[in-house]
């Protein structure tokens, strides 16, 4: 319990660039896609009883059906148990949900690897300057990463084809 | 508006030296105005409007000034024509992930409302092909006018084109009047007041490029862009060639291509070839890249690569 909270306060110290073990890289992006009103998620568990047993959960979160290699995880492999305000690396180190990618390339490092260039992932900004990055959770639902299919722009018009249905070709 | 000097005129032998261009232009005035007060649109200025290269800053700043009037006139709303120069060392190319295109058409779109592309007649600068994963790229499979519920459809990949900017257009070769050409940053243009419309370049191009304005473009005055380039999105006459052009008014100025903005799975890559820092250099070092129709010896700008 007070080893716990010593680590915490270290990693708190240290800051986040330090805790990634990594040097300090600057990706701009937007705030994390957090359902609205949901944050700081220490509102509510603050006051509960941290509860590591693995479950399904039925009182609350109920929404989140987890498609994300569902046999091997579930909600404290990513969600740091003590802090929930928090995300938790496999070694035990606490990051922010703005440093989330940190955590998904922990599994998927060649995508980290595309994503810090520029190459996964959409960038927008200035080519020749600052650039703003997205978080993988601004595309992928961390709890189904998969992309969900969508509604295509409507197919360009034959040739010899109106425009507007029903009127005449033009003249 | 730029002092910078455009690359030179014609060349001796393709005969008519601008003296002589100018004579002529001249005697042919009070000709030009009987034709004028014969055929619709068009003023005398544009009638003895010269090429684009035999303009001087002077004549473009007076002809930024005439079509920013006609545009007014037009749209009923002010429009900048810029006519920002290339940038010394840039050289743009662009590269697109087969393996992530959905085939959601927003860059199409996206491009049709930055571009000022006319809207009936249709005109759209990026086609994107719908083909069967079983088969690869086979364009004798290709279906550009799919129209499913939700993509991707199964058992199906896509792939959008558009223009190349080829190093080595077989566009720019074929016209008869120099009404196209590579800009030095790489990006073919068009002299909308210079096409004579014969479109030989549309049958020169091998990725169905160009795009001709068969009826009078129309644009509603409110979805008109007000932000153009001479040699880009301005609104275009009737009977003249227009293409993708990497959105010159938005990457001459350090944006990005509003179809990399677009879309929403990040398939699309925009940057300088000759940084090796650059998205675009990273993807041609690193991915596997493929160039459609290479055996052509096109040379494009724009490379297709397998990013997953």
């Amino acid at each position: 319990m007070t080893a716990g909270a010593v680590l915490l306060l270290a990693a708190l110290a240290l800051g986040p660039a330090t805790v990634a073990g990594a040097p300090k890289e600057d990706f701009r992006v937007p705030p994390p896609p957090l359902t609205e009103g949901i944050f700081p998620c220490s509102e509510c568990h603050a006051s509960m009883e941290v509860d590591r047993r693995r479950r399904d959960l039925t009182d609350m979160h109920d929404d989140i059906v987890l498609k994300h290699d569902e046999e091997h995880r579930w909600c404290l492999d990513c969600h740091a148990p003590d802090d929930r305000d928090r995300l938790r690396l496999a070694g035990g180190q606490l990051i922010g949900f703005s440093e989330s990618y940190l955590l998904c390339g922990q599994c998927h490092g060649d995508k980290l690897r595309d994503w810090k260039v520029g190459v996964h992932g959409k960038r927008t900004g200035s080519w020749n300057g600052p650039k703003q990055y997205l978080l993988c959770a601004h595309c992928h639902d961390p709890h189904a990463p998969r992309f969900k299919p969508m509604k295509p722009e409507p197919p360009p018009v034959r040739p010899g084809q109106a425009v507007r249905p029903g009127e005449a070709d033009h003249e | 508006m730029s002092d910078a000097p455009r690359r030179p005129p014609f060349p001796e032998e393709c005969g008519g030296s601008p003296s002589r261009r100018r004579f002529l232009a001249g005697a042919a005035a009070a000709v030009g105005a009987a034709i004028l007060t014969a055929c619709k649109g068009g003023s005398i200025e544009e009638f003895l409007q010269r090429q684009f290269h035999q303009l001087s800053p002077a004549e473009v700043e007076v002809l930024i000034a005439r079509l920013e009037r006609e545009h007014m006139e037009k749209f009923g709303s002010s429009v900048r024509v810029g006519n920002e120069p290339p940038i010394p060392g840039i050289e743009f190319g662009y590269a697109l992930d087969l393996s992530r295109c959905i085939g959601c058409r927003r860059c199409v779109y996206a491009c049709v409302r930055e571009n000022n592309q006319s809207r009936d007649p249709q005109i759209h600068w990026i086609r994107v092909l719908e083909m069967e994963k079983e088969r690869g790229v086979n364009i004798h499979h290709a279906d550009p006018y799919y129209d499913h519920d939700l993509v991707p459809a199964e058992g199906h990949f896509y792939m959008p084109v558009q223009c190349h900017q080829c190093k080595n257009p077989p566009c720019v070769k074929v016209c008869p009047v120099r009404a196209t050409w590579q800009e030095p940053d790489g990006i073919t243009v068009v002299d909308y007041n210079w096409c004579i419309g014969c479109r030989y370049c549309m049958a020169a191009c091998p990725y169905g490029a160009r795009h001709f304005n068969w009826g009078e473009p129309t644009l509603p005055a409110g979805e008109l862009n007000p932000e153009t380039h001479l040699l880009g999105n301005r609104p275009r006459p009737k009977g003249v060639v227009e293409k993708c052009t990497f959105c010159i008014q938005r990457v001459r100025k350090g944006l990005y291509p509003a179809c990399v903005e677009a879309c929403p799975t990040g398939t699309r890559k925009f940057g300088n070839l000759l940084d090796p820092e650059s998205e675009v250099r990273y993807v041609l070092e690193h991915k596997r890249v493929y160039i459609f129709k290479e055996d052509l010896n096109t040379q494009p700008r724009f490379f297709y690569y397998y990013g997953a």
